[in-house]
């Protein structure tokens, strides 16, 4: 359960490169929340997100409208970001598999301190990528260069040359 | 039950991990995106145009990554930063204009006033005057202990006590500490281990892996190793668990200094280097320069080659100096006549280091006419240079202490500490034994 878990930079790339919408749950209102940073950040990145938080349904964060559930977003998304803990992480899972196939996106991700290993083989089992305990803020930072900026170890050794744009 | 499927199966092998000497030269250089420039350029500026209001709000935010002004971050500075943080194992890292500047970043980030902590009593003379005398007035108490045991450590803590401090490869005795042992106090107590790492490098020691979470450096003395460069860097494991009890508040409440931003929470596992960058050197300063960075990582490249030189010479010169007639006794881990020699071997197999004392037979004046006597040596205050350098302690760096402070930390009246270089063997022998006809 507490082994760590290795996802080799090739599929972490290949989501990062291939995800459009996220539909983010347990999003924040509050601009100094980590949920905040990361939907502010990958906005930048030209990706979509979708809040989804039923204590603030209907309002706007980020100048996205807010869904009180992911069945109440009324448009297609690739990618879920689980912004609650390990135990809710459950629930969500739940909540994607609830959906009907071609509306629940390909991917759950599980931010960074967030692991359900049994959710996790029941949403694989449907056919879903999964990563965990993991934040895509982070690890877009680290595999596009940026993350280094900050001194942080990205663990790439290679002498091509940097992408400007992934 | 069938078993998780490949994404979340942790890879038996992993990614390919590099070697020692290969991070030495890649690790955080990557050609230039524009203009494919191989080596590191010398980002010599001190900002950095941003794109329009709302990128510069993001990156003063610490929502986007990059560059604002070179107090902050700066390109160069960076390479050196994730350079040093591969090195160490670590997960990241921050410069700082010296050692000393790298160790108050540290305590900063850590300490309120009122709080405490406590290191070891053999470290570098400066460290103890820092910690003892100029923390005190910003209200971080320092607690001295003896590490040779190092129940010492746990029987200092008090309810206030936030941090361990330690050298252990120590300058100048010789002396090699139990570093795993220590570090099981550190996790017993749940306080982090800060380990100054300067005089082994991460070549021959790295702390992490025995369990330090801080490691500190003088970037000024191998590393840098011409002694070219001021230069200072503090590295996090990222393994330290500062929200396990409500002891760290700087890393786990809301920070008035940065608009209510959680470290901890928002940065995770490089949260302590955050702090340390975003608050610590935003609000006092002392960044490395970009050219002192270049200096740095050009010498880095030839860490792993100039270390094993560093220690085959200093070997040498040492067993020399032992069967000196004028010598009393030379404090070296790497001899095996040195009582940390078993120490040595676990901590430091490929070499104790090139930094050691000798005491001269005679006092005070054998030591100050050894050190002007010699030809080849320099007199002068520093360690870790390509030159073999040479210095009286208890007339120099160690004169502001008591007595009892130099002698504790193996810097009595006839002591002479040597920093051996890449010179010739037989010449470094010859100068002193030159120089020790005259004492
Ligand atoms: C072991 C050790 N730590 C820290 C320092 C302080 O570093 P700096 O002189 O770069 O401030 C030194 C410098 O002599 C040192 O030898």
């Amino acid at each position: 359960m507490t082994a760590p878990l290795i996802y080799d930079d090739g599929t972490i790339r290949k989501i990062l490169q291939s995800v459009k919408t996220v539909a983010m749950v347990g999003a924040s209102p509050k601009q100094v929340r980590p949920s905040s940073f990361v939907m502010k950040y990958l906005q930048g990145k030209g990706y979509r997100v979708i809040p989804v938080n039923p204590g603030h349904a209907g309002k706007e964060i980020l100048g996205e409208t807010v869904y009180g559930g992911l069945q109440d977003i009324p448009h297609p998304f690739d990618m879920v970001d689980v912004f609650r803990s390990s135990d809710a992480a459950g629930g969500v899972v739940d909540e994607v598999l609830a959906l009907p196939p071609e509306r629940r996106g390909r991917v759950i991700w599980m931010q960074l301190t967030v692991r359900n290993d049994a959710a996790a083989e029941k949403a694989e089992e449907a056919g879903l990528q999964v990563i965990m305990d993991r934040c895509p803020k982070i690890e877009y930072g680290r595999l596009f260069g940026e993350l280094g900026w900050s001194g942080v170890n990205t663990g790439i050794i290679t002498s091509k040359r940097r992408k400007l744009n992934p | 039950m069938t078993p998780p499927k490949k994404t979340t199966i942790p890879h038996q092998d992993g990614p390919w991990q590099y070697g020692e000497e290969t991070k030495a030269v890649h690790a955080g250089a990557q050609p230039d995106p524009v203009t494919g420039a191989r080596n590191t350029p010398i980002y010599q500026t001190t900002s950095y145009v941003f794109d329009d209001v709302d990128h510069a709000a993001d990156l003063f935010n610490l929502q986007s990554f990059g560059f604002i002004y070179s107090r902050l971050t700066n390109p160069t500075v960076a390479v050196l930063e994730e350079r040093m943080a591969s090195l160490e194992n670590g997960r990241a890292s921050v410069c700082a204009a010296s050692g000393h500047a790298a160790q108050f970043l540290t305590f900063f980030s850590l300490l309120d006033p009122g709080d405490h902590f406590i290191a070891s009593r053999n470290l570098y003379g400066g460290s103890i005057t820092q910690f003892g005398i100029s923390f005190k007035r910003l209200g971080w108490n320092c607690t001295f202990v003896d590490p040779s045991d190092p129940e010492n450590f746990r029987t200092a803590v008090t309810a206030k006590t936030k941090a361990i401090f330690i050298e252990v490869l120590a300058n100048p005795g010789g002396i090699i500490l139990d570093l795993e042992a220590i570090s099981q106090v550190a996790q017993d107590v749940h306080v982090p281990l800060i380990v100054d790492n300067t005089l082994a490098t991460p070549y021959l020691l790295k702390p992490m892996e025995w369990g330090a979470d801080l490691v500190v450096h003088s970037t000024t003395k191998f590393l840098s190793g011409h002694g070219t460069s001021m230069g200072g860097v503090v590295i996090e494991s990222g393994k330290f668990d500062w929200a396990a009890d409500d002891r760290f508040p700087t890393m786990t409440q809301p920070d008035p200094a940065y608009h209510g931003l959680t470290f901890y929470e928002t940065f995770g596992d490089f949260g302590f280097t955050m702090k340390a960058r975003a608050v610590g050197l935003r609000d006092f300063g002392p960044s490395m320069s970009p050219a002192n960075a270049f200096y740095t990582l050009t010498a880095i490249e030839s860490l792993p080659a100039r270390m094993d030189r560093h220690v085959k010479n200093a070997l040498t010169v040492a067993e020399f100096l032992q069967s000196h007639r004028k010598v009393k006794r030379v404090s070296y881990a790497g001899l095996s006549s040195s009582p940390y020699n078993d120490l040595a071997k676990k901590y430091l197999p490929k070499g104790a280091g090139a930094v050691f004392s000798c005491e001269l037979k005679g006092g005070f004046d054998a030591g100050v006419k050894l050190v002007e006597s010699v030809n080849l040596f320099s007199h002068l205050a520093n360690v870790g240079d390509t030159r073999s350098l040479i210095l009286h302690p208890a007339s120099t760096t160690h004169r502001q202490l008591s007595d009892d402070q130099r002698d504790a930390a193996g810097a009595g009246a006839s002591v002479i500490r040597l920093s051996i270089g890449q010179e010739t063997a037989e010449d470094l022998i010859h100068d002193l034994d030159e120089g020790l006809s005259k004492v």
